[in-house]
C-alpha cells in the first residue's frame, strides 16, 4: 500500500515535468535514497552542532524549539514559596534531511558536539524518507537537498 | 493627610475677618504663597499617583496568565474610571464632610472653585479644590486596584465592577472620614499618614473578603497541593513596580499636604528619602530571603517586597529617620515573602500577592508608626486597625455574597480553563503568539 500519493502533475505546463514524474514511482527508480535524522539536544549544544554540521557539509536544518521528558524525567522549581514540578523539559529538535552515505556520519558529528556526559543530553533517531522534493525546481531527493 | 477638613472650615472661619480687611490691597505673596504651592504640590503628587494606576495594571498583567491579560486590562482602567466618577458623585464629600458626627455621613457631588477664584475665595491656609479633590481621588482608584489583583483570573467583569462601585463610592470614602475627614478615630488620635490602613488596609480587607467568597483558581490547591501558575510577564511586572515606587513618591510626599514653608517643603523631601529607603529594603529583604528559603531569588517576591516596604512607610514615611525606613521596609519584605505560602496554605489564591503587600504590610507599618511618632500609642493604632478591618471585611463580605446570589461572580469552569479574554472579551492580548 502506497501512503502520501502525489498526483501526477507531468501535463502542467511550465514545470521541469521529468522531476516530478518521478513521484509515485518506487524509490529504487528514483535515484539516491535520503535519510531524515531527528534529533533531540539541550538548547544551549544548538550553535555548536550547527557549526559542526554545516562543516560536515550539512546544507540545511530544520530547528523546533521542543519541550519533553526521558530519562532526565522533570525537576522541580519554587514558584512565590510553592514547589512545582516541570515535567517537561526544554530541548531543541534538530531535523536533518542528508543523502543516505552520509547518515552515519552526521549521526557521530551530533553525538560528539551535543555530548556534554549528564542525563539530559538527548536523543537521535535516523528514518527512510520516502520521497523528498525541492518546492523550487521540482528535484527529488538527493538532488533536492 | 494629617489636615481634615473639619480643621480647615474652623481655620477658614477664623481667617475671615483678617481676608475681608486686606480686601482693599492686592494679596502679598506672604498670603498667597502658600495656596499656590500646596496646590502645585496636590497637582504633582496626584499625577504621579494617577500613574500609580498604570503600575498597577502592569503589575497585575504580568503575574496573570497570558489568556487573562486583556481582562485585567479592561478592569483596571474601568476601575480607575468608575472611580473616578463615583468620587465626584459622593466619595470626595462623604470622605471629607466638614462638620459631621464623626462616624458616618453621605455627601453630595464635588463643586470646584470658580473659573479664576479670587484670594478672597479661595482657601488661602490649604489648597485649590480641584487640586485636593483630584489629590484624594487618585488614592481610591488605589484601593480598588488592590483587589483586582488578588481576585484576577476567574471573576466576571461586571460583579466586580459593580464591587468597584460600592467601595469607591461608599466604603472607602466612609471609613476614611472617620480619620482624614476628621471624624472618631482623629478625635481618638489614631495615627496613619498616608494611608497603610486607610487605603491599604482596606483595600486589602476588601481583597481578602473577595478571595474568599470567590474560591481559588481551578486547580491551583489539588491533593493537598500548591500548584503555580506563573505570571506571563515578568518585564511588565517589573515595569509595573517600578512605576508604583515612582508614584508612591507622590502618595506620601503628597500627603504633607502642604507645602507653604520651609518646614513643610522639607517635610515632603524627607518623604521621599524614606519612602524610597522603605521600598528597597524591603526589596533587598525579599531578594536575600527568598535565596536564603529556596536556594534561587524569586523575583515575583522582590517585586512584592519592594511594594511591602512602600506599604510599611506609608503610615508614617516623615518621622522616621533613613536607617528608621529601612528596617521598617524590611520588616515588610520578610512579612510578605512569609505569607504568602501562609496564605496558600489557607487555600487562600491571591494572584498578584496584594493581601501580603497591601494589608499584612499595611498593618505593620500602621503599628510601625508609635517606634517614631511619639504622639502614636499602640492601642490607639491597634483599634485604628481592628475599625477599618472590622468594617471594611464584613461590608466586602456582605457586598460580595448579595453579588454571588444574584448574579454570580465566577465565571464556568469552561470559561475560565479557555482564558478570560476570549470567554468574558473575545479578545486576546497576544493574539499572534502561538499557544503554548
Amino acid at each position: 500500500m502506497r501512503r502520501n500519493r502525489v498526483p501526477n502533475l507531468c501535463p502542467v505546463k511550465g514545470m521541469p515535468s521529468f522531476a516530478i514524474c518521478n513521484a509515485g514511482r518506487p524509490a529504487n527508480l528514483r535515484g539516491h535514497v535520503v535519510k531524515l535524522i531527528i534529533a533531540t539536544i539541550k538548547p544551549f549544544k544548538l550553535e555548536e552542532v550547527r557549526e559542526a554540521l554545516t562543516e560536515a557539509g550539512v546544507r540545511g536544518m530544520m530547528v523546533t524549539e521542543i519541550k519533553g521528558f526521558g530519562s532526565q524525567s522533570g525537576h522541580t522549581e519554587i514558584y512565590r514559596g510553592a514547589e512545582y514540578a516541570v515535567n517537561f523539559v526544554p530541548k531543541v529538535k534538530v531535523e536533518i534531511v542528508v543523502a543516505e552515505a552520509m547518515a552515519d556520519q552526521i549521526v557521530q558529528t551530533i553525538t560528539k558536539t551535543a555530548q556534554t556526559g549528564k542525563i539530559g543530553d538527548g536523543k537521535i533517531f535516523v528514518l527512510d524518507v520516502e520521497q523528498a522534493v525541492r518546492v523550487r525546481t521540482g528535484e527529488t531527493n538527493e538532488d533536492a537537498i | 493627610m494629617k489636615l481634615t477638613k473639619s480643621l480647615l472650615v474652623g481655620a477658614g472661619l477664623t481667617a475671615l475677618p483678617t481676608l475681608a480687611l486686606a480686601q482693599d490691597a492686592a494679596p502679598g505673596f506672604d498670603e498667597i504663597g502658600p495656596y499656590i504651592m500646596t496646590t502645585l504640590l496636590f497637582c504633582m503628587a496626584g499625577f504621579l499617583v494617577f500613574f500609580m494606576a498604570a503600575g498597577f495594571a502592569m503589575l497585575e498583567g504580568g503575574l496573570v496568565r497570558s489568556k487573562n491579560v486583556t481582562m485585567q486590562m479592561t478592569k483596571n482602567i474601568a476601575l480607575f474610571s468608575i472611580a473616578a466618577i463615583m468620587y465626584w458623585l459622593v466619595g470626595f464629600n462623604t470622605m471629607y464632610p466638614g462638620d459631621f458626627n464623626g462616624y458616618f455621613v453621605i455627601g453630595g457631588q464635588t463643586v470646584l472653585d470658580a473659573v479664576g477664584v479670587s484670594a478672597a475665595d479661595a482657601a488661602l491656609d490649604y489648597a485649590s479644590v480641584g487640586s485636593d479633590f483630584f489629590f484624594q481621588l487618585v488614592f481610591v482608584a488605589a484601593t480598588a486596584s488592590i483587589v483586582s489583583g488578588a481576585v484576577a483570573e476567574r471573576i466576571k467583569l461586571w460583579p466586580f465592577l459593580i464591587f468597584v462601585i460600592v467601595l469607591t463610592g461608599f466604603m472607602y470614602p466612609i471609613s476614611g472620614s472617620w480619620q482624614w475627614g476628621g471624624g472618631w478615630l482623629s478625635e481618638a488620635g489614631f495615627s496613619d499618614f498616608a494611608g497603610s490602613t486607610v487605603v491599604h488596609s482596606v483595600g486589602g480587607w476588601a481583597a481578602l473578603a473577595g478571595v474568599i467568597v470567590l474560591g481559588p483558581r481551578l486547580g491551583k490547591y489539588k491533593d493537598g497541593k500548591v500548584n503555580p501558575m506563573p505570571g506571563s510577564n515578568l518585564a511588565l511586572a517589573t515595569l509595573g513596580t517600578f512605576i508604583l515606587w515612582l508614584g508612591w513618591f507622590g502618595f506620601n510626599g503628597g500627603s504633607q499636604l502642604a507645602m507653604g514653608t520651609v518646614g513643610d517643603v522639607s517635610d515632603v523631601s524627607r518623604i521621599f528619602a524614606n519612602t524610597n529607603m522603605a521600598a528597597a529594603a524591603g526589596a533587598v529583604t525579599a531578594l536575600i530571603l527568598t535565596q536564603v528559603l529556596y536556594k534561587k531569588p524569586d523575583l515575583t517576591m522582590v517585586l512584592n517586597g519592594a511594594l511591602a516596604g512602600l506599604v510599611s512607610i506609608t503610615a508614617e514615611p516623615l518621622a522616621p529617620t533613613l536607617f528608621g525606613s529601612l528596617w521598617i521596609g524590611a520588616v515588610g519584605g520578610i512579612i510578605v515573602v512569609l505569607s504568602i505560602p501562609m496564605l496558600d496554605k489557607f487555600k487562600l489564591d491571591d494572584v498578584v500577592g496584594a493581601i501580603p503587600v497591601h494589608l499584612f504590610a499595611g498593618i505593620w507599618g500602621t503599628i510601625a508608626v508609635i517606634f517614631y511618632n511619639s504622639d502614636a500609642s499602640l492601642g490607639t493604632q491597634l483599634m485604628g486597625i481592628i475599625a477599618y478591618g472590622v468594617f471594611t471585611f464584613v461590608a466586602s463580605l456582605i457586598v460580595w455574597f448579595i453579588l454571588k446570589a444574584v448574579m454570580g461572580i465566577r465565571v464556568s469552569e469552561e470559561d475560565e480553563i479557555n482564558g478570560l479574554d476570549m470567554a468574558e472579551l473575545g479578545m486576546e492580548a497576544y493574539p499572534e503568539f502561538s499557544k503554548g
